[in-house]
């Protein structure tokens, strides 16, 4: 329990004994509203979680495994997400690649080494509204950079990143979480007190030293928990995806091109199957496919950010 | 570290003051580190730089091969036969804009108050995560239970005359997306007033009502307000939500009524791309050009906004 958290409860307690019988009732007309307001939040991913569930739970008992280890149909009893999955999965590992190590580095030179001078202060206010930059904005980026410039603008072309591939897709995703993950690794860094550097110092440590045998690992924590969260977040983006071109449609294959030959051809993610379906959904099988398909996404982002806020509330260190 | 500190490394009969410098191994690993994490920022400016470069040129291109005309006539958005009216995006991102404000403000605000000053730490410790958890769901899940529940349950029951597919029901889906994030900006601008304040209010006999309102949410407001413009940016921003529950595809005409079938300058962008044709392909010509300046006037309003934002919760952090 934080000091605050305890002032607020001797505050409650106060209150109650002060308060007594009496009744006020705009007080309680107020806080009724209140209450009902944050109700209705949470009541409404509640509500979202049931309607989901009860939609797409037949597709799993009739389907069982096979809705996971199918590819894409015509034929909406065949289809499953196989090769969302694989997607889904190997845009990940880019992003954590990619994004991470980059991310990460940038916040520790912010916090430990930068100089406080405009440009840092420039760099830091750019850093901040990269991150409130519309993720479709993303998708125009990497459409422009990494599927024109950098490949040529076809499903299995040739250049750098070949076009619409999987590459093209990870590294649009991975710019596109790097601001979320600088934010939260400097403030994990910022956590760290500033005792604990001056120690290391002290006994003639260089920067570096101090870095990276103390201030990262009592950050890592925190670091883990941003980099955790920033990665639910790229697997759960759709709209960057439709631009750079992850394929949009009832049915492809990638033939037998082995699985480092599926980061250079044609490639779907889960969101993207979602939003596929999702546009279709005016039969009934289409609203359960669809349904099925978004109880998986939801699954692997809740058990990310679920994981995430556990180890923060586990690990988080009081200085 | 197994390197002792200030070896000397230099031969005897130098000056004593360079000893104190230590090792030059490790000065150059200093060294070495230091260029990596300075390259590694570099890439953050040059995202910045690449986005800006990569909206600006097809913009320049789009706007100077349409007739001027076309891009503000209030009567349709149809990039594949050359009509750019931007006014019906405009109208559609307001509209959505509007509405999911109308649901995310009052709850959003209300469940940051309920946190800050009701809420015993226990349940708040337990109600945050929830929150948290809301901010995390994917918006293409949010699209779908606007068109699954949203749009039928709410719009249509509410209002017979509406279309299956309108800008209320993806607005009242962005609405949901936004509350998150506004309740928990609220929420920190409401914690950082300090408690002396409400001790204050308290002594002199103030009811807690009126303590909240009179006391409590002005001291905050200047971070109230820094929630609603982030809420506001992010509504803007919102595109799958829109793409799939507001109905149009490709084109759609102006209008100003929220229960009509409609798009905004971001699900503008996205169905043009997911077309069947793939204007993302070779030969896309101005309506291919038109994604990016589309791209442009988004990265503008939302980066405005932002720039505000971030002025007002400034002010918080200074105060107290």
């Amino acid at each position: 329990m934080s000091t605050r958290d305890v002032e607020v409860s001797k505050r409650i307690t106060v209150e109650r004994s002060l308060q007594g019988r009496r009744v006020q009732p705009a007080n309680i007309i107020f806080e009724i509203s209140l209450i009902i307001s944050l109700l209705a939040s949470l009541g409404f991913v509640l509500l979202l979680l049931a309607t989901v569930f009860s939609d797409g739970i037949s597709v799993f008992q009739q389907r069982g495994l096979s809705f996971f280890t199918s590819d894409l149909s015509r034929i909406p009893g065949d289809a499953g997400i196989a090769q969302a999955l694989f997607g889904s999965v190997a845009l990940a590992v880019i992003v954590t690649i990619v994004a991470f190590p980059l991310g990460i580095s940038t916040a520790i030179y912010l916090e430990e080494y930068a100089p406080d001078n405009r440009w840092m202060q420039l760099v830091r206010l750019n850093i901040r509204n990269l991150a409130g930059v519309p993720s479709v904005v993303y998708g125009l980026l990497g459409l422009a950079i990494f599927v024109k410039l950098l490949g040529t603008d076809t499903a299995n072309g040739s250049g750098l990143t070949g076009g619409r591939t999987l590459i093209s897709g990870g590294l649009t995703l991975s710019v596109l979480v790097l601001p979320i993950v600088i934010i939260t690794s400097s403030e994990a860094l910022r956590a760290v007190p500033y005792s604990l550097r001056e120690g290391a110092y002290g006994v003639g440590a260089t920067k570096w030293e101090v870095t990276k045998k103390l201030v990262l690992p009592n950050a890592l924590p925190g670091i883990i928990t941003g980099a955790v969260l920033s990665l639910s977040r790229a697997i759960g983006e759709t709209a960057p995806l439709i631009l750079v071109g992850a394929f949009y449609g009832t049915f492809f294959t990638t033939g037998d091109t082995g699985t480092l030959g599926k980061f250079t051809t044609t490639y779907t993610a889960l969101p993207q199957v979602i939003y596929q379906w999702a546009t279709e959904a005016q039969s009934e099988f289409n609203v359960q496919l669809t349904s099925a398909a978004i109880c998986v996404l939801i699954a692997l982002t809740f058990v990310a950010n679920i994981g995430a806020i556990l180890l923060r509330n586990r690990y988080e260190k009081r200085w | 570290m197994t390197s002792t500190l200030a070896t000397p490394t230099n031969a005897p009969g130098d000056s004593p003051f360079v000893d104190l410098s230590g090792n030059s191994r490790r000065r150059w690993r200093e060294r070495r580190v230091k260029i990596f994490l300075i390259s590694s920022v570099a890439v953050t400016l040059l995202i910045s730089i690449a986005i800006i470069a990569s909206l600006l040129g097809q913009s320049i291109d789009f706007v100077t091969t349409i007739p001027l005309d076309k891009l503000w006539n209030f009567e349709q958005w149809a990039p594949r036969i050359g009509d750019f009216d931007i006014a019906t995006l405009f109208m559609g991102s307001l509209l959505v804009t509007v509405v999911a404000m109308i649901i995310a403000a009052p709850l959003g605000l209300g469940a940051a108050i309920y946190l800050a000053e009701y809420a015993s730490p226990r349940v708040r410790r337990t109600v945050k995560p929830f929150l948290e958890v809301m901010a995390g769901i994917p918006s293409i899940v949010l699209g779908f239970f606007a068109i699954a529940w949203i749009g039928p349950e709410i719009v249509q029951k509410l209002f017979t005359e509406a279309s299956a597919f309108s800008l209320a029901a993806a607005g009242i889906g962005v609405g949901l997306l936004v509350i998150p994030l506004i309740a928990s900006v609220s929420e920190d601008a409401l914690r950082a007033v300090p408690l002396s304040l409400r001790e204050a209010s308290y002594g002199l006999g103030a009811r807690k009502l009126t303590t909240i309102v009179r006391v409590i949410f002005p001291a905050a407001i200047s971070g109230i307000v820094a929630a609603m413009i982030l809420g506001i940016s992010r509504a803007i921003g919102e595109t799958m939500v829109v793409t799939l529950a507001a109905g149009a595809y490709g084109e759609a005409n102006f209008t100003t009524n929220p229960l009509d079938v409609g798009m905004t300058v971001t699900s503008g962008i996205a169905t043009l791309a997911s077309g069947t044709d793939q204007v993302a392909g070779p030969s896309g010509g101005s309506a291919y050009n038109s994604l990016f300046f589309l791209g442009l006037l988004l990265f503008i309003v939302t980066f405005t906004l932002n720039i505000v934002g971030e002025l007002f919760v400034r002010r918080i952090r200074e105060r107290y």
